[in-house]
């Protein structure tokens, strides 16, 4: 048993909030970098230097690379052997986003209830995503998501008989219909199977998988590289205004399912693309 | 083409934007977002003044992070513009000539802009940081309560955007895909 004080983990959350939001992370700098070397249009290429530009900026003069700082998503990875001291845990994680906030003069953008709309004021509540695994470490990932890309995501129960090509059709249903909206170039997270809630927490962890990470197994690598193939000749491109850079990644995570089902969930991410993880 | 527009937005200067210009703005322009949009269509309909003269003006659907010491603004790049779509015919019909957003608009909006001379520029999403330092004053006028949503008044120099959509209907975002599609689903 391996005893960890809470007030580590608000600091640590604290930290990461800031850098996730000023920093972007490597591989999806790479990634943007890349692409622009192979856009055909002149107006996608310029677009693709702005966003460079702008990253350049924010990660220099430690600002946020976007305005939108997103709902604080929270990923803890508790091994088995950890105890928590000093505190509650989900107080802890709420205290650390508060600060962080706060500190990193990051948006408020959380209301309390999702009718009456009131704004909390210090991004509290996070989304807290924990997981028990084996070991006496906790891995902390911060994931700052925006809304624009959020809003256009989607989810689907497929039937059996829609088969692979009912998972293409609402993959690509998706990304067309989301348009300009989620500030392209995008990045895919796609869920496939489990149960209606577990794939969607798929999708939304496809989206942490490093751009630069394929899917292990050899058949989804493949489709990975299919559906991105096909939504970059969907023609959308850099904040929708036409070209070949419509999204950077199609990252695909999967579960065993029902007999009777094929649930699909899409996770839209924008170029924005933040998280930032650290195991105390 | 290439356009350096100084605000407010005449409506002969609306009338000469086309859709595919790369523009740059300069002069006073008001943020607004959600909240903000709801309540000016309040006041509209309660027939009360509005902070600010609707006139020509133009309204950037942004919400910026605070500033730190020291500087005029935080991040501020736009907002997703279809939100604003069951407002914005409203504004455009009281004299709002200029929004500047992200992502398309409703074929209500696209007829009020033709009716009542209205132009719809994107700016980069995700590029608030860029975007910031064409800020040279901001201002709260109104609402402070609403904290980021609250309306500004920002002057700007240079700020670098696109026509998307023009007074006369034209969408870049309906037309420019076209010349890259190269299949369907
Ligand atoms: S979708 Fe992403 S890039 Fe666009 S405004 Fe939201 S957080 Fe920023």
């Amino acid at each position: 048993m391996r005893e960890i004080d809470v007030g580590l983990v608000s600091k640590t959350i604290e930290k990461l909030c800031i850098e996730a939001n000023c920093a972007l992370p490597c591989d999806v700098k790479k990634s943007i970098l890349d692409f622009t070397e192979t856009e055909v249009s002149p107006i996608a290429k310029q677009i693709l230097k702005d966003i460079k530009e702008n990253f350049e900026i924010a990660e220099k003069e430690n600002m946020p690379i976007c305005q939108d700082t997103g709902m604080a998503l929270v990923f803890l990875k508790i091994g088995q052997d950890v105890h928590f001291v000093g505190g509650s845990l989900n107080d802890a994680v709420n205290e650390g986003v508060r600060k962080g906030y706060k500190k990193g003069y990051l948006r408020k953008s959380v209301v309390s209830d999702p009718i009456e709309r009131i704004n909390t004021n210090d991004n509290t509540p996070a989304m807290i995503y924990t997981e028990i695994v084996d070991g006496k470490n906790v891995e902390i990932t911060v994931a700052p998501k925006g809304f624009g890309s959020e809003n256009m995501s989607a989810v689907k129960m497929l039937k059996p008989s829609d088969s692979l090509e009912g998972v293409v059709n609402f993959v690509l249903e998706t990304v067309e219909k989301a348009g300009a909206n989620p500030c392209p170039p995008i990045v895919v997270g796609v869920g496939i199977g489990g149960t209606f809630d577990k794939v969607t927490l798929l999708s939304k962890k496809a989206l942490i998988r490093p751009l630069n990470k394929r899917n292990p197994n050899p058949f989804y690598k493949n489709l990975e590289d299919e559906l991105l193939l096909k939504i970059n000749n969907l023609g959308i491109g850099p904040q929708g205004l036409g070209g070949k850079t419509t999204a950077l990644c199609v990252n695909i995570e999967t579960l065993p399912t029902h007999i009777a089902g094929l649930p699909c969930a899409v996770n839209i991410n924008c170029h924005v693309t933040r998280h930032k993880t650290e195991v105390i | 083409m290439q356009k350096y527009i100084n605000l407010p937005l005449t409506k002969d200067k609306v009338l000469a934007l086309k859709a595919g210009d790369r523009v740059y703005l300069t002069g006073e322009i008001f943020t607004a977002r959600d909240a903000a949009h709801k309540r000016l269509c309040e006041s509209i309909e309660k027939g009360e003044k509005l902070p600010f003269d609707i006139n020509n003006a133009t309204i950037f659907f942004v919400g910026p992070t605070p500033a730190k010491e020291g500087q005029i603004i935080g991040s501020a790049g736009p907002t997703t513009s279809y939100r604003m779509d069951s407002y914005s015919p409203i504004l455009l019909k009281h004299g709002l000539s200029g929004m500047i957003g992200k992502g398309d608009r409703s074929a209500a909006v696209v007829e009020a802009m033709k009716n009542f001379g209205g132009v719809y520029f994107a700016a980069i999403g995700g590029a608030g940081a860029l975007i910031s330092k064409c800020i040279k004053k901001s201002e709260v006028i109104a609402y402070s309560d609403l904290g980021t949503e609250a309306i500004r008044r920002l002057y700007v120099e240079n700020m670098p955007l696109f026509v998307v959509i023009d007074s006369l209907g034209n969408n870049l975002y309906k037309t420019a895909r076209k010349d890259f599609k190269e299949s369907d689903f």
